[in-house]
């Protein structure tokens, strides 16, 4: 909007009554950016407000001519809104308004009649004023009394200054019409000015309404304007100026709409005028309306989260659409959306926020979704897809347990359940425990199993209890068609848990579910049970897994080289896999260990080179070479192994002891 | 081509005067053309007899500019009275947007005006449209006769309106109630696009 060459600070009379403002404004105009910002001015009506905002805009245009400024009345800028929402030209608004260096935004208070603005003003206020530009914002009435106003809104726009202008005070009002009547050359005495003072009180614009009416009246009269005169004249006990007569531009009709002709040749009314006139209303009322009011509605339910495609394809079409019916269905479809979510985060908030509860397009998904929370088939934890059967190593030490999960696998639920695996820590139960659960998926396909360890069943049961929601939990579990459970022994002194596992166990048994524990020791020997679940346990089968014996070991070995890609001789393996190892875990450290002192991608893994990694020396020759070899004189073989040397001791003084003994 | 044109931001209404013959149609058509400004206005093709009676239809378009962002145009037919045109009457009325019916405000016009308010529901129940979904409005015109030749708005009112349209009393002649009756029909064709049924119904 263009700025009036007559609203400048030159022209602005400063009283008591404003003179905080105009000094507010003046600072403002001289630095923006850099003090008061923004700047909030209110007060009625007619009283120098938009006289100040475009005052700052020309003195400012005069200063810093590169400087961006948009002057813009709150309509104004709600209907550039709806025009770039309506032309799908939304981020080039926002890029543009954005570029404003100042922005004078005046008559904010019809933000009640435009409440979908908000979101975007106080979008706009934040990204302007984190960017240092300056905003002045004029309003009737202080923002905190702007029912409906948002209030971060109202917190952003009083972060700057503000200050208020009230009515003048009788020596503003009489340097008002001074300065009005020697703006219009017209000779007005003092004494008259002071009577229109006295008589005019309520604002600026009334002043110069009486001082137009007083000009026009003394246009027309040969004598001079009396004071008494002047009062009759205002108190309207004397006709104004005839019509025709010489009266000045601002007591002229109000003009005609732009682009109407206000009268036809002849002094006959326009007709045409007026047709076209009342045309242009019914279409700014009717044909574009319904982009306004989608656009509306777009930027609403995307404030509130929504997502508002269907909403935006309107915005396209060609043809008018059924805006009404459309809005209704998108309505409903996210009250609908509400209420699932509402019963959705009764049982999870977390899963609240799932984006089809945002989604009105995908309302059926929605509802599924939401069925799937409430009937708490959302499954719990599933077996971690990397560890199969195919690549679990078998053994004499843990043959049996193998053969009871391919049972259990084959006839879930009905051979074996529970079962319980029992071993010291490595000897493979965690990875049997997933095995056997991505092997009951694949062989069921559509089976709910889960699969996690006791730290995570106790955490989410406390996470659980923590939300009030244990039904939803209870009945999660209790919905899936497996559960395998991962050291049990990490149960100890958590009651709750144990409880909730005792249910789980009895609710598994009665419906002939499958159950698969493990543990590091049995479930008698285990303290974390209680002797009830301890007896659950025990009345299925209970197998223990040892540690790993050679050829286990040498399988383990030979795996976990071609793993690497590692080429090896046999001899190495037979090596690796003669160590004395109690768990596969050793076995991989034991490879690990070989492989450090090689480049495993060029070199071949020999005996020697995993005896030098593993002990510290050369494998032992043959015996015959044994024989013939004389023995290294006075070292004690104890001392050249690495494997029974201490080498890292945690003080030199220490290690050079050991050393001397 | 549609009413309302959102790719080349265009509004074209067609709004068709209709009639028994002599009861002032193409008069109104003339009071518009007389009024509009000349850059308005379009060459008004009459195509008459002898004796001033349209023989097959009077067009007018009018170039209201660019209203909202939209170049909005009006296209004013008037359709022969005469019975025994009813060919033409059809052929005018298809793609319509608007109708305005013109009775005849004098006492022994009634029956005219009655038939040819059937003639006009029949044309259109023909191309397969519900009158009652098409924007439309009522002249009461030669309200300037004597008194005692016509009928008061209300008496035509009863007589004539069953849907309760919006009626203009009017004198085409001098110009009352031209406009007015033009505005009326134009603000239910306008909006009858927002109330949601998509486009507004055309013949």
């Amino acid at each position: 909007m263009d700025l009036n060459p007559r609203f400048r600070f030159d022209s602005f009379v400063v009283g008591a009554s404003n003179r905080v403002a105009a000094e507010a404004a003046r600072t403002v105009a001289e630095a923006p950016g850099a003090a008061y910002n923004p700047l909030l001015i209110y007060g009625r009506s007619g009283l120098g407000k938009t006289h100040l905002l475009q005052a700052i805009g020309f003195q400012v245009q005069e200063r810093a001519a590169d400087l961006r400024l948009e002057y813009l009345t709150f309509e104004a800028f709600v209907e550039r809104y709806h025009a770039s929402l309506a032309a799908g030209q939304l981020e080039p608004f926002r890029v543009s308004m954005l570029e404003t260096g100042l922005l004078l935004l005046d008559d904010l208070q019809f933000v009640l009649e435009h409440p979908e603005a908000q979101a975007e003003l106080l979008w706009l206020s934040e990204a302007l004023l984190g960017a240092g530009r300056q905003m002045v914002v004029a309003c009737d009435r202080a923002p905190a009394a702007i029912a409906g106003l948002d209030e971060r809104l109202i917190s952003r726009l009083a972060g700057g200054l503000v200050v208020d202008v009230t009515a003048p005070d009788l020596a503003t009002r009489v340097a008002i019409l001074e300065r009005k009547v020697a703006e219009r050359g017209a000779g007005i005495s003092r004494p008259v000015l002071e009577t229109v003072a006295e008589l005019t009180a309520t604002n600026v614009r009334d002043l110069v309404g009486a001082v137009n009416r007083l000009i026009a009246f003394q246009a027309v009269s040969e004598t001079p304007l009396t004071s008494e005169t002047a009062r009759a004249l205002l108190a309207g006990e004397m006709p104004g100026p005839a019509p025709g007569g010489a009266a000045g531009p601002d007591a002229a009709a109000p003009p005609a709409p732009a682009g109407v002709a206000t009268a036809a040749a002849g002094g006959e009314p326009d007709e045409f005028a007026a047709f076209l006139s009342a045309v242009s209303t019914t279409v700014a009322e009717t044909v574009d309306a319904w982009r306004g009011q989608v656009g509306a509605a777009v930027l609403r339910w995307q404030g509130e989260g929504y997502r508002t495609r269907p909403l935006e394809q309107l915005l396209l079409a060609e043809e008018i659409p059924d805006v009404a019916g459309a809005l209704a269905a998108y309505g409903a479809a996210v009250e609908e959306l509400r209420r699932l979510a509402a019963e959705v985060a009764a049982f999870d908030p977390a899963a609240s926020g799932h984006a089809c509860l945002r989604d009105p397009e995908h309302l059926e998904e929605a509802r599924a979704f939401a069925e799937r929370v409430r009937a708490g088939v959302e499954p719990p934890p599933a077996p971690a897809r990397g560890l199969t059967l195919a690549d679990y190593v078998r053994g004499t030490a843990n043959d049996a347990a193998v053969r009871a999960v391919e049972a259990v696998v084959a006839a879930p639920g009905a051979a074996y359940d529970p079962l319980f695996l029992t071993g010291a820590s490595g000897t493979g139960k965690t990875h049997l425990l997933h095995a056997a659960g991505n092997a009951l998926l694949a062989a069921h396909p559509g089976l709910v199993v889960a699969c996690l360890s006791t730290q995570v069943f106790v955490e989410e049961l406390a996470q659980t209890l923590a939300a009030g929601r244990i039904e939803w939990w209870r009945s999660r579990y209790r919905h899936a068609d497996a559960l395998l459970l991962d050291d049990l022994q990490l149960l100890a002194g958590r009651e709750q848990a144990e409880q909730e596992l005792f249910a789980l166990v009895d609710a598994f048994a009665a419906a002939r579910k499958q159950l698969v524990l493990t543990a590091d020791q049995p479930p008698g020997q285990l303290a974390a049970l209680s002797a009830r679940l301890k007896t659950r346990c025990e009345a299925g089968l209970v197998l223990e897994l040892t540690a790993p014996d050679r050829p286990m070991r040498a399988e383990l070995v030979r795996r976990l080289l071609a793993a690497r890609d590692v080429a090896a001789v046999p001899d190495a393996v037979e090596y690796l896999a003669g160590r004395p190892a109690d768990s596969a875990r050793a076995v991989q450290g034991l490879v690990n260990r070989a492989l450090a002192r090689m480049d495993p991608a060029t070199e071949t893994l020999t005996a020697a080179t995993a005896r030098l990694a593993v002990e510290g020396r050369a494998p032992r020759p043959s015996q015959a070479q044994a024989i013939s070899a004389p023995r290294a004189a006075g070292l004690d073989p104890l001392l050249s192994s690495r494997e029974k040397v201490v080498w890292d001791w945690p003080d030199i003084a220490e290690c050079l002891v050991e050393e001397w003994r | 081509m549609s009413l309302v044109n959102f790719t080349t931001r265009e509004i074209t209404c067609k709004i068709v005067y209709y009639g028994p013959g002599r009861s002032g149609k193409t008069t109104n058509l003339q009071y518009v053309y007389a009024h509009v400004p000349d850059d308005r206005r379009g060459r008004m093709v009459s195509l008459a007899t002898q004796t001033d009676r349209t023989l097959f239809f009077d067009f007018l378009p009018l170039d209201l500019g660019t209203i909202s962002g939209f170049t909005t145009k009006f296209q004013l037919y008037t359709v022969p009275g005469q019975v025994y045109y009813n060919a033409t009457r059809k052929l005018v009325l298809q793609g319509a947007d608007g109708i305005v019916f013109v009775a005849d405000s004098q006492v022994r016009q009634l029956d005219e005006n009655l038939e040819s308010l059937r003639n006009l529901q029949a044309n259109v129940l023909e191309q397969g449209v519900d009158i009652r979904g098409l924007p439309m409005v009522l002249q009461f015109n030669k309200q300037d006769l004597p008194p005692e030749l016509i009928l008061a708005p209300g008496e035509l009112d009863q007589a004539l309106n069953f849907r309760g349209l919006t009626a203009f009393p009017a004198d085409a002649l001098h110009g009352a109630g031209v406009f007015e009756t033009l505005k009326g029909v134009a603000a239910e064709v306008l909006r009858r696009l927002s109330q949601g049924d998509g486009a507004v119904r055309r013949i």
